[in-house]
C-alpha cells in the first residue's frame, strides 16, 4: 500500500463524485420514501487528524442518531447516517403514522427498527450507486442504531484507519429539505473507506493512486 | 474572578495540567481515557486512547497516545516531567463502551472496548500504578473531566447526571 494521503486534486474529485453519486442515490430514495424533496450538498472530502475531524463534523459531544454499517467486499469501509435525534424522530412519526413516537418514550423499539429500516434503504442505494460506479462488488451489514454523541459512534469507523496513521479520509455529503434549506432535515451521509479501498477505488476508476 | 483553564484532549491525544486548570476529553466510545495524576502535587495527565496494543499498527511511526501500550508508560512520564513522584502516581479511567452491538460487522474491533480497558490495566499494573475508579464498559459515549485540585473525574454520558468518581 503506498501513501494513501498523498492525493492530488485528481484523487480528491473522485472521492466527491463517489459522494455525489452515492448519496445523490440515497437523496432520491429518500424523497420517494418521505414524498418531499430533498436535496443535497456538494460533498466534502476532508482529511484531517482524528481530533481535527470530530471538530469538522460540529464537536464529539453532540448528541445525534446514526445508523452504522459495515461495508464489506472489495474496497470495505464503514458507512454512517446522522442525524439530529429530533429530526430521526420526526421521520420515524412520518414513516410510522405514530405522532407520539420520541426516543425517550417507553415503546420505542418499533421506531428504532423504523430508522434502522431506513439507515438500511439509504445506505443499500448509496452502496448501489458505489458499486456501478465502480463496478466493485460491496455488500452492507446489517445496519446498527445508536443515539449518542457523535464522537463516540463515530470513532468507532475510525478503528481501522487509525492502524494505518492518524489521518482520516471522510467524505461528506449532507441533505436537506429542499423547500426549507436551513430546517427541517439535515442529514448527513459520512463514508470511511479503509486504508486499502482507496487504492482499490481508483485502480477501479482508471486513476493510479500514486 | 479568573476563569479555570480547560486543556482538552483529541482522541488519540494526550496532554497534561497543573491546578488550577483541568482536562478533559469528549465523546469517549470504545476508546478509553485514562488519568495519571499525583494528587499532592496536583497535577495530572490524561490519554484518550484508542487500540489496546501498539502491534496493531500498520508500519510507519507509532503514535504514542494512540495505543494502550504505550500510552500508559508515556503518560506517567508526561506527569513525572510535570512534577508527579513516581510511587505517589495514581489512574482514574473511564470508556471502553461497545456502541454497537450487533456481530455481523465490525469483526474483532466489536469487542475493543473491553479489550482497551484490559491492556490499559495491564500496564498501570506493570508500572504500580493502583487504579482508583472507573467507570467502563456499557454502551454508551463518556465526556470527562479530571480536576488535578481535588482528584475527582467527572463523567458525563449522553442522557444522564454527571457522576464523578
Amino acid at each position: 500500500m503506498g501513501d494513501i494521503f498523498h492525493l492530488t486534486g485528481a484523487h480528491i474529485d473522485i472521492l466527491r463524485e463517489i459522494g455525489n453519486i452515492g448519496a445523490g442515490n440515497a437523496a432520491t430514495a429518500l424523497s420517494t420514501l418521505l414524498n418531499k424533496k430533498i436535496e443535497m450538498a456538494v460533498p466534502r472530502v476532508q482529511i484531517a487528524t482524528f481530533a481535527e475531524m470530530m471538530e469538522l463534523i460540529g464537536g464529539p459531544e453532540q448528541v445525534v442518531a446514526c445508523v452504522y454499517l459495515r461495508i464489506e467486499g472489495e474496497a470495505p469501509g464503514n458507512m454512517f447516517f446522522v442525524l439530529p435525534p429530533e429530526q430521526a424522530e420526526r421521520f420515524v412519526r412520518q414513516m410510522t403514522g405514530d405522532d407520539s413516537f420520541s426516543f425517550q418514550g417507553e415503546a420505542h423499539e418499533l421506531g428504532c427498527s423504523a430508522l434502522q429500516e431506513l439507515g438500511n434503504i439509504l445506505a443499500g442505494s448509496y452502496l448501489s450507486a458505489l458499486a456501478d460506479f465502480t463496478q466493485l462488488a460491496l455488500q452492507p451489514s446489517v445496519p446498527a442504531l445508536a443515539l449518542d454523541m457523535i464522537g463516540a459512534v463515530l470513532s468507532f469507523g475510525l478503528l481501522e484507519l487509525s492502524r494505518a496513521g492518524d489521518y482520516a479520509i471522510l467524505i461528506d455529503t449532507a441533505i436537506y429539505d429542499g423547500r426549507r434549506p436551513n430546517e427541517s432535515i439535515d442529514g448527513h451521509f459520512f463514508l470511511l473507506p479503509d486504508p486499502e479501498s482507496f487504492s482499490t477505488i481508483f485502480r477501479a476508476l482508471g486513476v493510479d493512486s500514486g | 474572578m479568573s476563569t479555570i483553564q480547560t486543556v482538552k484532549v483529541g482522541i488519540a491525544e494526550m496532554e497534561v495540567v497543573a491546578a488550577p486548570a483541568v482536562i478533559r476529553t469528549c465523546g469517549l466510545g470504545s476508546c478509553v481515557g485514562v488519568v495519571i495524576y499525583d494528587s499532592g502535587k496536583a497535577v495530572a495527565g490524561m490519554a484518550h486512547v484508542m487500540l489496546p496494543h501498539s502491534s496493531m499498527a500498520r508500519g510507519g511511526v507509532v503514535n504514542a497516545a494512540k495505543y494502550a501500550d504505550t500510552a500508559v508508560e508515556a503518560l506517567c512520564k508526561l506527569v513525572i516531567a510535570a512534577g508527579g513522584r513516581k510511587g505517589m502516581l495514581k489512574a482514574k479511567l473511564a470508556g471502553g463502551a461497545q456502541m454497537f452491538s450487533f456481530s455481523s460487522a465490525g469483526g474483532d474491533m466489536m469487542h475493543i472496548g473491553a479489550r482497551n480497558v484490559e491492556e490499559v490495566k495491564r500496564q498501570l499494573e506493570r508500572l504500580h500504578v493502583p487504579v482508583v475508579a472507573e467507570d467502563v464498559g456499557g454502551h454508551s459515549g463518556r465526556t470527562i473531566e479530571f480536576n488535578p485540585q481535588t482528584g475527582v473525574l467527572s463523567i458525563r454520558k449522553a442522557s444522564q447526571e454527571i457522576k464523578e468518581i
